[in-house]
């Protein structure tokens, strides 16, 4: 190396192992420039993903405006989209989803978190971290050729039975639909649910509790009406994030909510989702406006998570940095 | 009293057994969707499978050897794309940041990671799919690529700020200068965990399909050089559930099978790598 020719330096100047250690102190600013670039390539390519989403679809936002949001025909033959069905479909999912997962997350984090030996709380977490890495296609894949059956002739039939007379339960059973697609995405998120509360609850200090008990309070109200205030905020952060995950989840959706873009009360319609329908229809999308439809639904998925996570994130953050013990007020 | 005190200690027995029954609930789902798995696809798992081509369409038969081969080209991109810049970027945030820059890098990591994995599909689409006007292996490369860089950066940075000081004032003593104190010290004594992030970060995308159905989308036979549209492992199983053959179905149950295998062995194997030897506590 110390006989390579440099061109940079002038001729006069001697190569010397000495002034070859000199030099290569100016590779301290190379490598925080090289680094530095790695990291702000991050940032550009956000940047791009935001401006390739809203560039093409500039033409859909040309030609509905705000209307694409509260139009109910999607009609690709006559040039004609509006995107409520989706945003329906996605948000009636969602909120099925939470209301099982969360109840059901929080349980499991709570038992995880004060009950639970170290060793089997960090067991049953690593169970429930694999879980959160199954590919979602497989989770499709269940929902195609066991849930839905399963609904159709079973679960279906017996809400029915029981609850028919609320208009969420009535109309005939498809085995596919709202429900089917709500109860996937519950088994989805629930292992993110779980495992951000139980870290919140876990964050709470020792002697919360401890004061709990001294007063007498049994486990359980120690848990529910000292642990759990303390943590409630981070336990929200947790759902916001797995509220993201469901409003993004694709295939699993796809495969098992009918596709079909209906607004019904019942949760038995087959409905549609903006993942579902990005994915059956954007490499199909003939005509410039019609792919810039799908693009700007993929804007709204995009801002929608984006907000979430951001808000999520935030929520956590005041949560686990707050530390050593003060209640929030 | 005595009935209210009766009331607090069975409410707190059967509240505290219903959170138990909570968590046997979550971690049974991975034990039912394995045993499924298994007991579904494991009969239709045979030789040919990972050797042979798809068969015509409506003929039985058959394997999905290019899209397994699909799928590991995909990943190489993607490691190709997104590791390096991923690894670097963790380097930065860790070692050389100051204090806007960092926070303003981490959080968009921490949002890129939520955004939906359909959307980086529309992204990659837009990027090089529409400027080629033709769908490619390298697409789907890049939006999955694009996909690991937020991983593989957090997690270069947590295991490189679990470094212990001491050996970063050590090399300093002796007369190191920064990058050389990172590059000989500091990252070797973290290789592992940055080893582990980068392996989880390419499992998860692994079993990614949405990203790759209007980028790389699919291919009944082999896809030649990185231009070409290809098969790949999520894609097939999301065809095969849906298509309207008996066959299609159980090669869909087999294919399931080998995906969720190599996605969970590529878990366990790597956590377990994690958590046992690391040269110093992690707090």
């Amino acid at each position: 190396m110390a006989s390579t020719p440099n061109a940079a330096t002038p001729s006069e100047f001697t190569v010397t192992p000495r002034s070859l250690l000199r030099r290569w102190s100016g590779a301290d600013e190379i490598a925080h420039l090289i680094t530095l670039i790695a990291a702000a390539t991050l940032l550009l390519i956000t940047a791009l993903l935001v401006y390739q989403l809203w560039v093409h679809s500039a033409e859909a936002r040309a030609k509905f405006g705000w209307s694409f949001f509260v139009t109910k025909t999607w009609d690709p033959v006559a040039g004609d989209f509006g995107a409520l069905p989706f945003i329906y479909g996605t948000l009636v999912t969602s909120a099925v989803a939470l209301l099982i997962a969360v109840p059901l997350g929080v349980g499991a984090a709570i038992f995880l978190a004060e009950l639970a030996t170290p060793k089997l709380s960090s067991s049953l977490t690593f169970v429930s971290d694999l879980l959160a890495a199954v590919p979602s296609v497989i989770y499709g894949l269940l929902g195609v050729f066991l849930l839905v059956p399963l609904m159709r002739t079973t679960i279906q039939p017996a809400l029915k039975k029981t609850l028919g007379f609320l208009p969420l339960f009535q109309g005939p059973s498809y085995g596919i639909g709202f429900l089917t697609a709500g109860i996937v995405l519950a088994i989805m998120i629930v292992p993110f649910v779980l495992s951000v509360s139980r870290e919140v609850l876990l964050a709470v200090p020792r002697d919360q509790r401890e004061a709990a008990l001294a007063l007498g309070a049994t486990k359980w109200e120690s848990t529910w009406k000292v642990v759990v205030p303390a943590a409630r905020i981070g336990i929200f952060g947790s759902v916001f994030l797995a509220l993201a995950r469901a409003l993004g989840e694709t295939m699993a959706v796809t495969m098992v909510i009918g596709n079909n873009p209906k607004i019904a009360a019942s949760l038995f319609t087959p409905g549609y989702s903006i993942a579902a329908v990005l994915a059956n229809e954007f490499s199909e999308a003939t005509g410039n406006l019609y792919l810039s439809a799908l693009i700007e639904l993929g804007l709204v998925l995009f801002l929608l998570t984006f907000v979430l996570n951001g808000l999520a994130r935030l929520l956590i953050l005041i949560t686990t940095a707050r530390g050593s013990g003060v209640l929030p007020t | 009293m005595n009935v209210r005190l009766a009331w607090r200690k069975s409410l707190n027995v059967f509240m505290l057994s219903l959170t138990g029954l909570c968590a046997l609930l979550t971690v049974s789902a991975l034990f039912f969707i394995l045993g499924y798995l298994v007991w579904n696809g494991g009969k239709d798992l045979s030789w040919s499978f990972f050797t042979h081509l798809p068969a015509p369409v409506g003929e039985e038969g058959g394997g999905m050897a290019n899209a397994i081969v699909g799928s590991l080209k995909l990943l190489l991109l993607a490691a190709l794309f997104g590791v390096p810049i991923g690894l670097l970027g963790g380097v930065y945030l860790a070692e050389f940041g100051g204090r806007t820059v960092p926070f303003l890098v981490r959080y968009t990591a921490d949002l890129m990671n939520g955004v939906p994995s359909i959307v980086m599909g529309i992204f990659a689409y837009a990027l090089v799919v529409m400027p080629m006007h033709h769908f490619s292996t390298l697409a789907g490369g890049i939006a999955l690529g694009i996909m690991v860089i937020p991983t593989v950066l957090r997690n270069t940075e947590s295991f490189l700020r679990d470094v212990p000081p001491s050996l970063r004032e050590g090399s300093f003593a002796l007369g190191a200068n920064k990058w050389r104190m990172v590059a000989t010290v500091v990252l070797p004594a973290a290789s592992r965990g940055i080893l582990t992030g980068v392996l989880l970060a390419l499992a998860r995308v692994a079993g990614e399909t949405a990203p790759l159905l209007f980028t790389a989308f699919g291919n009944r036979y082999w896809s030649p050089g990185w231009m070409q549209p290809t098969s790949s492992l999520p894609v097939v199983i999301y065809t095969y559930a849906t298509g309207p053959y008996e066959d299609w179905h159980r090669q869909a149950w087999a294919a399931g099978l080998v995906l969720l295998g190599l996605v969970l062995i590529t878990n366990i194997l790597v956590r377990a790598f994690l958590t046992r030897g690391t040269a110093y506590e992690r707090t």
